[in-house]
């Protein structure tokens, strides 16, 4: 394959509308005669609804329209929010109506929708609607939830468990039993909210003469979406468009469903015009799906050489008030658990559990990080407790290159053995410790600690299941006008798709990428799709995009070949034109092709070549491929204050082979930002009833540029061989290992003192309480 | 509850005159009155920045800000910051740096650093990072829109030689 431009640095083709301004956003889409909707919301975390009045409501001047869950169509009040991915361990399924039928179970649960000539008056009107509770027992805590079960969160529920697996490799026990050590810890980590800058937001335009709806929705998978509307209205495959407009950042939650995309649907056919809903930042805050709280109580058992014999315990995830995506959060925790690391026995129970809060779905890393941190913080623990040297515990527990592919012994979600394809551990550790200056860091720590500074070193490894089946589409197409588009049903949010595609196809079909169209998430121009989520679209829409092309280029080799009397192999694709390679001033032009491969009414197409030049491909990854990565982190942390510093931040990542290395750049350290922000600053509070008391930026904070330190980054290229361009995923490997190595370095920084930290987020608060009469200013013991 | 009222205002050099709801915020009008819609609303609570704009040359929170206080003044958004069409010095460093990825808090970000730049024609990196801080990104790690806007300083001094 000629590699022009897979591999180059090149310029986003996105950027030039976003610089003007001219970005086209779901809030920024107006249709004649739209009507807007607001929601009144449960206020209560777990409440029965006794009575509704909507009169008051209904008499303000502009109001067109007020829908309870009784006044739906009987198909969507039959019916609650679909469950998208079922699975055997569930024991209960529970799942949202569209609107609240009797029980309310989070705050912010959406019970009444006003339609009205504006979002102001659709506002004013929905807090007129009088509501009557009764306030219910609330499931707070997930670890109450299990323990204490006499709160539930559901009314016709006897326990509070969603679901109970176990995960179980080897012989445990017996392992546990040869230990020259056994680490017992207790971890409680919080993962905040995905907060893109852009809210959700849907439009919904039903169309009477065609009995059909067309949705715009902010979202990472518009045919997921249909798929969810077809199930909750019964309609045809032709009886929905769904188009994802530009989106404003995803992070996961906006692949979900969510029950305004059903009012507003319901609302467009009921009053006959289009109906617009923008989600505002509190809502955001209480009604777009989170991550939020686990609780790992795990052991380890090592030997006196600190290998890792095995590894036990018990994993309690917080799914809140239902299970849209069923288990996939807590099952990528689990399953992610052994990482880089030989574990040849590992046993873990995992307990998903229904508390009264917004549900918990896959937020960037997706469970992963949690898992990380209680792998990595073992880790370090090991080295403690056997005075090693951190990177050296890790360098004599690694899965060795020649090992691969690596069976884990366990089955991920995509339903296939864990199998890690391709990827060289130690030599990534490696490169981010030269990189971070390891050796040097003593040294550093020493003469700081003379001027009474505290820093610390920290260092974490992730492994990353990426490029996540089924599959994601392609379709190449030239047009008559000698105009190359892609269609795929992958969205971005961000993630440079209609550039990085238009590499792939550039390179196909000899082009160059400015020239190439890229269209996503339109379920009307691809008919099948999946979505941008888990770090897949390079791998399987990438690997669709090669095929199709690959396949389109073909095309115009035999019809230019044809048209010029000669063979195919005797011709080559130069600047828009198949050329003769004996003699290129014979050529014909991708439209002149194209004319004659659609063509001409009447006449029989000549020699059997297929019409069009047009191809749909649909590349479907056998199993996953694993990203792996290093994360060094550097602090300096003030013993008085508690404040951390990032001074020093260094990156080794494989992500297989690159596509657009500055594109890939711009994901880890988007990534890092995050996990800074999951290690220090970002939590979502809940009152003791599951009130939600950090609604708003000034309460929940988001890291900002000052939170950010310089990153060094090194790139490792292992490609994977399970897709025809070598890729894996990029897009959650810089969040994944960075609560873990940013804890181990604040840990390192207070080593003289003995703290011990065990949860994230961790707080300048939190620190100067574990640092205790230390923080008060004596010196290190 | 809608008292009206009406405003004149010059928004990116062009002359406007509607009427307008009394509490109509600011970010509102210039999106769906005169469909300016490069102006993002992300938070209505003044902290993320996505709505940032000129109002007389300083950055205002168009959320935070009535559009019947905009009457009588001169108001510039990322609209008004291309040259015939072209991305200009600051909006082209955005794109050689890859200081954007969704695109969302973008226009914020270029309108706190029209300002910032207009004034500190010479900024350091550290005030760089600390003018940047009251805009939110979730995207990008804020570094790429750093090394953009030195790039851009020194680009607007050479520009000015």
């Amino acid at each position: 394959m000629n590699k022009k431009w897979f591999g180059a640095s090149i310029k986003r083709k996105e950027d030039p509308a976003f610089l003007k301004g001219e970005g086209q956003y779901i809030d920024d889409i107006h249709m004649l005669g739209m009507l807007h909707a607001a929601f009144a919301r449960s206020p209560h975390a777990h409440a029965k609804i006794l009575s509704i009045d909507k009169s008051k409501a209904l008499a303000v001047p502009g109001v067109k329209a007020v829908y309870l869950y009784a006044d739906l169509p009987q198909g969507v009040q039959s019916r609650t929010l679909p469950l998208l991915v079922p699975h055997p361990s569930i024991i209960k399924t529970k799942l949202p109506f569209a609107l609240v039928k009797e029980e309310a179970c989070y705050v912010g649960e959406p019970i009444a929708c006003v339609i009205a000539e504006s979002r102001y008056i659709a506002e004013d009107a929905a807090q007129l609607i009088d509501i009557e509770y009764e306030v219910l027992d609330v499931a707070n805590d997930c670890l109450d939830a299990l323990e204490s079960p006499k709160k539930r969160a559901h009314l016709d529920m006897e326990s509070n468990v969603a679901a109970k697996f176990q995960i179980n490799v080897g012989d445990t026990d017996t392992a546990f039993k040869g230990a020259d050590h056994v680490i017992s810890e207790r971890y409680f980590q919080h993962r905040g909210g995905p907060f893109f800058m852009e809210c959700r937001g849907a439009i919904a335009n039903y169309d009477k003469s065609a009995d059909s709806y067309t949705l715009h929705v902010s979202s990472q998978g518009s045919h997921r979406i249909k798929r969810c509307m077809l199930e909750l209205f019964d309609l045809s495959d032709d009886q929905l468009r769904v188009i994802a407009p530009d989106v404003g950042g995803g992070f996961g939650p906006k692949g979900s469903y969510y029950p305004e995309y059903a009012n507003v649907a319901v609302a467009s056919k009921l009053l006959g015009r289009p109906v617009k809903w923008i989600e505002d930042r509190r809502e955001n805050f209480l009604t777009t799906h989170q991550e939020r709280d686990q609780y790992w109580d795990v052991e380890l058992a090592v030997s006196k050489d600190a290998k890792i014999l095995g590894l036990r315990g018990r994993l309690v995830h917080d799914n809140g008030a239902y299970v849209p995506w069923g288990i996939v959060v807590p099952w990528i925790s689990a399953t992610t658990v052994p990482g880089p690391y030989v574990i040849e026995n590992f046993k873990l129970d995992v307990f998903s559990m229904y508390t009264n809060k917004i549900q918990v779905t896959s937020v960037r890393g997706a469970g992963r990080p949690q898992a990380v941190f209680a792998m990595e913080r073992l880790m370090d623990r090991v080295a403690q407790t056997l005075g090693l040297d951190a990177g050296e515990v890790r360098r004599r527990n690694f899965i060795q290159p020649e090992q691969m592919p690596y069976n884990v012994g366990i089955i991920f979600r995509d339903g296939r053995p864990v199998t890690y394809d391709s990827g060289d551990y130690p030599a990534c550790q490696a490169a981010a410790l030269a990189k971070a200056d390891y050796e040097g860091f003593k040294t550093r720590q020493a003469k700081a600690r003379e001027s009474g500074r505290y820093l610390g070193i920290g260092m974490a490894n992730a492994v990353e299941a990426t490029g996540l089946g089924p599959y994601e589409g392609a379709t190449v197409k030239i047009s008559t006008t000698g105009k190359i588009t892609v269609y795929t049903g992958a969205v971005p949010q961000g993630q440079s798709h209609k550039t990085t595609l238009a590499q792939i196809a550039a390179d196909a079909l000899n082009a160059d990428p400015q020239d190439i169209q890229v269209i996503t998430g339109d379920t009307a121009l691809i008919g099948l799709g999946i979505g941008t989520f888990a770090a897949r679209t390079a791998v399987t829409a990438g690997s669709s995009v090669h095929m199709a092309a690959t396949d389109v280029a073909h095309k115009l080799k035999a019809y230019g070949a044809m048209m010029l009397g000669c063979d195919i192999d005797q011709v080559e694709i130069q600047a828009g034109h198949v050329v003769l390679r004996s003699d290129p001033l014979q050529r014909k032009s991708f439209t002149e092709i194209s004319v004659r491969s659609v063509g001409m009414p009447g006449f029989s197409m000549a020699n059997g070549l297929a019409p069009g030049l047009e191809t749909t491909s649909y590349f479907t990854p056998d199993r996953s491929t694993y990203s792996n990565g290093t994360h060094v982190v550097e602090v300096e942390v003030d013993i008085h204050t508690g404040g951390v510093d990032i001074v020093r931040y260094t990156v080794a990542h494989d992500c297989g082979k690159l596509i657009n290395p500055m594109v890939v750049d711009g994901q880890i350290i988007g990534g890092i930002a995050h996990g800074i922000g999951n290690a220090l600053l970002e939590q979502m509070v809940f009152d003791d009833q599951a009130q939600p008391v950090s609604t708003n930026f000034g309460e929940y904070l988001l890291p900002l540029s000052t939170n950010m330190p310089k990153v060094d980054m090194v790139h490792l290229e292992t490609p994977s061989p399970l897709n025809p361009l070598g890729v894996k995923g990029a897009g959650e490997g810089g969040t994944i290992p960075a609560i873990a190595a940013i804890i181990s370095a604040v840990e390192d920084a207070l080593s003289s003192f003995e703290v011990r930290i065990s949860h994230t987020p961790i707080s300048p608060q939190d620190i100067v309480e574990l640092l205790g009469e230390h923080a008060l200013g004596e010196t290190a013991i | 509850m809608t008292d009206k009222r009406n405003i004149a205002l010059k928004v990116n050099g062009v002359d406007y005159e509607r009427g307008v709801d009394t509490r109509m915020t600011l970010v509102d009008f210039l999106r769906h009155e005169l469909e300016l819609t490069g102006t993002h609303v992300g938070c209505e609570h003044g902290v993320c920045g996505a709505c940032t704009v000129l109002v007389n040359g300083e950055s205002v929170r168009s959320c935070l800000m009535l559009a019947v206080q905009a009457n009588g003044q001169s108001i510039q958004t990322v609209e008004g910051l291309a040259v015939n069409g072209e991305l200009n010095i600051l909006q082209q460093c955005f794109q050689d740096h890859h200081s954007l990825q969704c695109g969302f808090c973008t226009s914020g970000m270029l309108m706190t650093l029209t300002e910032f730049l207009r004034d500190h024609p010479n900024p350091t990196e550290q005030e760089v990072q600390e003018v940047l801080s009251g805009n939110l990104c979730r995207c990008t790690g804020y570094l790429p829109i750093m090394s953009a806007a030195m790039d851009a300083a020194q680009k607007m001094r050479e520009a000015k030689v």
